[in-house]
């Protein structure tokens, strides 16, 4: 790390993000000046899975994370699916889908409700005029949302009790489809589950139908709504984001990424395009992925390499490494993935008046994030009414002893892909880059810090310790650190 | 009621889906379920307010003897490399190995519980080489003596609790901490592996809902078919403990009812079978590996027979996906319908 002029200060554990978190920041004149983001957890998922039956990548890659589990399996299965070129039988890809965006809305429940608003209940925002309210809506176990959020929540994964016999960690999600076939009256089941949490979604978090809140389309049209609809968790958070001025914390670089979400067919693509947005949109290019591992705790590669050709190798002592995250680059550039990348990219008019006005930061991330829960579910109860059953709902292939593959998925908290090199019929090399490996980056080998490590410079920290706008920070981009080194 | 279970919650080298399992907890929810058991969550890193200095304040109380503890919750294995140092995971702002923290803290805590089974025994992270040097809490494996020595004991007399699972059931993690809070946990409800007897003296195969093509050895050939998966697709059902499909997971789930193999998730060295997951190995064409307590002569003569005598309707439901023979319906006087 560089030396410079100002205080250091060493900041964590962070909870409320799935897995540990240190951040060092170094402060002048009650401003971060930089910020260095270190994931101080290692445990060598690349090393375990080198040398496997290649299958046994979809039992050990979702345990990754807990979190994450369904993404971490689905890019497993895609990658495994292009190495043995299956195509999947259209219920198999229609339950896939179905599961994924079942963990994907339950992780931004978990998000919103258990993860960052508690912040607002804390005693040091007891001056503001909102404060009673977080505290009786939001504040961390005791507020009155959990209790209607956690039941809602449960009882939508039992969606995955039927199509992946459990959530997290199935084995149900294969590269030619799924294990489960349902019969006719679980097919009416998982309507009911998902029409379920449409209820919850309708009368606590919007106050309102979920397609009147896909068809915001200005900031002016959400002002609006927001004063309509005050009693709601959405409209709540917008008033809070509004008196701190959420939409002027936490900017990082404004390059976003995207995969591009659930598929739908291999010729009509994603419900969510894939794609770079800076100013405007650009196709996405696998290959222009590289990972840098110039201030990790890593050795073994000398310049950045496409994960195909990638190594993970430990070295707690690797002169300039300060994480065990690599550094992630897009054509060499830093890059922001998560809700606000994939509805940006996807073109969302809301999404993409809010970046064009004030970029990427805390208030348009949760934005988005809810905006995603509003726009999903429906195409969910599409998707289970889509389901046949008695037609196939898993198609079968052989593993060749030598191929390649690639998974690219969107985890609910952004872009993670597998990339699968065969040998012999084992496996020669796994690597995967995941959400928070993009966001929570170490500095690459040009100095150029990460996302997360750019969005923490200029916030204003008092002397006193209170670092809770640097917390909203973190928090806002829905971090998960044991996926981000795995 | 007496003064509440004090519970701290810590993880380490997992992936944190044993939390996200436990908030599944349903019926009631899982605040419900521990105020109403008489739980109170000092700490946990998915659900509590406090985090930096205020929770790193909470250790060193701990650690000071100014703040009780009754159970320590460690979800995750025990990081120990990279050679010996802990250095695999230093907890966030301490500057100081996890490992010893997490050993400090187990002389303060009443009891220890190994939440999974990457706590209990090392699990998924002890797979391959096992490069982080993960171990268990008082397991390295299936061998006794993990971070802890064999003949620990905590303050509370007992060793430590192995709730484990990949991930735990909702159910196992609130069943266990009522009881400790109840103080109807002796150590005679533990089993060998000291995991909780309330969910492992159970086998998977109880309530296994293809039990009609085990019974007859009706086998699914290949992923997604509906039959009796032990023979050919790795199913450890009948040798794994735990009452998973007596207590099912997310509504009606299991590993076998989603359609898979169980892998015996709640037993040591689970991550390391020997053979793929999903395929069952085979000395000249039979399956090694037997039901739990069965003699091996009977087990291949009863199979032998059963395999005999299976209906049409199970031989071809077991390679569908979907019932494509339903059972016959009879009348009252055994007319077919």
């Amino acid at each position: 790390m560089n030396a410079a002029n100002g205080t250091r200060r060493l900041l964590g554990p962070f909870n409320r993000v799935e897995g540990d978190l240190e951040v060092q920041i170094e402060t002048l004149d009650g401003r971060v000046e930089a910020a260095w983001v270190n994931s101080p957890l290692y445990r060598g998922f690349e090393q375990i899975l080198a040398g496997k039956d290649p299958r046994d990548a979809l039992t050990i890659a979702p345990r990754i994370c807990g979190i994450c589990s369904v993404s971490q399996s689905v890019a497993a299965a895609q990658a495994l699916a292009q190495a043995q070129g299956t195509a999947m039988a259209a219920n198999g890809r229609i339950a896939t889908n179905l599961i994924l965006a079942c963990e994907n809305l339950a992780d931004h429940l978990s998000h919103f409700y258990l993860f960052f608003m508690p912040d607002f209940a804390r005693a040091g925002y007891a001056g503001r005029t909102w404060h009673a309210e977080a505290v009786e809506r939001f504040a961390a176990q005791r507020g009155s949302a959990s209790a209607d959020m956690l039941p809602a929540r449960a009882e939508f994964l039992h969606l995955t009790g039927i199509l992946a016999g459990k959530w997290p960690h199935t084995l149900a999600l294969q590269p030619g489809g799924t294990t489960r076939a349902v019969e006719p009256r679980e097919r009416i089941r998982l309507l009911a589950i998902v029409r379920g949490l449409r209820r919850f979604l309708e009368h606590r978090l919007f106050g309102d139908a979920l397609e009147a809140v896909v068809a915001l389309d200005s900031a002016t049209a959400l002002d609006a709504w927001a004063q309509a609809h005050a009693d709601s968790d959405f409209a709540r958070f917008l008033r809070i984001a509004d008196d701190l001025a959420l939409h002027h914390l936490g900017r990082a670089s404004d390059r976003f990424l995207s995969y591009g979400a659930y598929t739908i067919d291999d010729a009509k693509g994603r419900v969510f395009a894939a794609g770079i947005w800076q100013d405007g949109l650009s196709a996405l290019q696998p290959d222009a992925i590289t990972e840098d591992i110039s201030h990790s705790w890593l050795h073994a590669q000398r310049t950045p390499k496409h994960p195909y050709d990638g190594s993970t190798l430990p070295d707690a002592d690797a002169a300039d490494g300060y994480s065990w995250c690599k550094a992630p680059r897009y054509a060499g550039e830093v890059v922001e993935v998560g809700a606000l990348a994939r509805q940006v990219v996807d073109g969302h008019a809301l999404i993409r008046e809010l970046v064009a006005t004030s970029g990427g930061n805390v208030r348009n991330r949760v934005v988005a994030r809810l905006l995603e829960l509003a726009r999903v579910l429906p195409v969910m109860e599409r998707w289970v009414q889509a389901l046949r059953p008695g037609d196939a709902f898993c198609e079968h292939g052989k593993l060749p002893d030598e191929a390649q593959g690639m998974g690219l998925v969107e985890a609910a908290r952004g872009s993670l892909g597998h990339w699968l090199r065969i040998r012999n019929g084992r496996i020669l090399n796994y690597q995967i880059v995941a959400p928070t490996t993009w966001n929570f980056s170490p500095r690459d080998e040009n100095d150029v810090p990460g996302a997360l490590e750019q969005a923490l410079v200029g916030t204003a920290v008092d002397d006193g310790g209170d670092t809770v706008a640097i917390q909203h920070i973190v928090r806002s981009f829905d971090p998960c650190m044991v996926c981000t080194v795995h | 009621m007496s003064t509440a279970l004090r519970v701290l919650w810590l993880q380490s080298g997992g992936c944190g889906g044993c939390s996200m399992s436990l908030l599944n907890a349903e019926s009631p929810d899982l605040y419900a379920t521990l105020e109403l058991a008489g739980i109170e969550l000092l700490w946990h890193p998915s659900l509590s307010e406090a985090s930096n200095g205020e929770f790193i304040d909470l250790l060193g109380r701990i650690c000071r003897g100014e703040q009780t503890l009754d159970a320590l919750c460690l979800e995750g294995s025990v990081m120990r490399g990279p050679n010996g140092s802990g250095r695999f995971h230093m907890l966030a702002g301490t500057g100081r190995p996890m490992m010893h923290w997490i050993e400090e803290l187990c002389g303060h805590a009443r009891y220890t519980l190994a939440i999974g089974t990457c706590a209990a025994f090392g699990g998924i992270p002890m797979a391959g080489d096992n490069p982080g040097e993960a171990c268990g809490l008082q397991y390295d494996g299936d061998r006794i003596g993990g971070l802890l020595s064999g003949d620990w004991r905590s303050p509370g007399g007992l060793p430590v609790i192995n709730v484990a699972g990949c991930p735990t059931h909702p159910g196992w993690v609130t069943d266990t901490l009522a009881q400790l809070a109840m103080g109807e946990l002796p150590a005679s409800e533990l089993d060998a592996f000291n995991r909780p007897r309330s969910y492992t003296n159970h086998l998977v195969h109880h309530g296994c809902t293809r039990n009609e093509f085990y019974e007859f050895k009706a086998s699914a050939e290949q992923a997604s078919d509906q039959g009796c998966m032990m023979e050919h697709l790795g199913c450890l059902g009948t040798q794994a403990h735990a009452d998973c499909n007596r207590r099912p997971w997310n509504g009606e789930g299991s590993c076998i009812r989603g359609g898979y193999a169980c892998i015996n998730c709640t037993a040591p060295a689970f991550e390391e079978p020997g053979h793929p997951f999903t395929e069952t190995p085979k000395i000249a064409g039979i399956p090694i590996g037997l039901p739990t307590d069965m003699p091996k002569a009977w087990f291949v003569a009863l199979a032998s027979l059963s395999k005999a005598a299976t209906p049409q309707r199970l031989r071809d439901n077991a390679v569908a996906d979907h019932i494509v023979v339903p059972p016959t319906a009879h009348g009252r006087k055994g007319h077919k319908r």
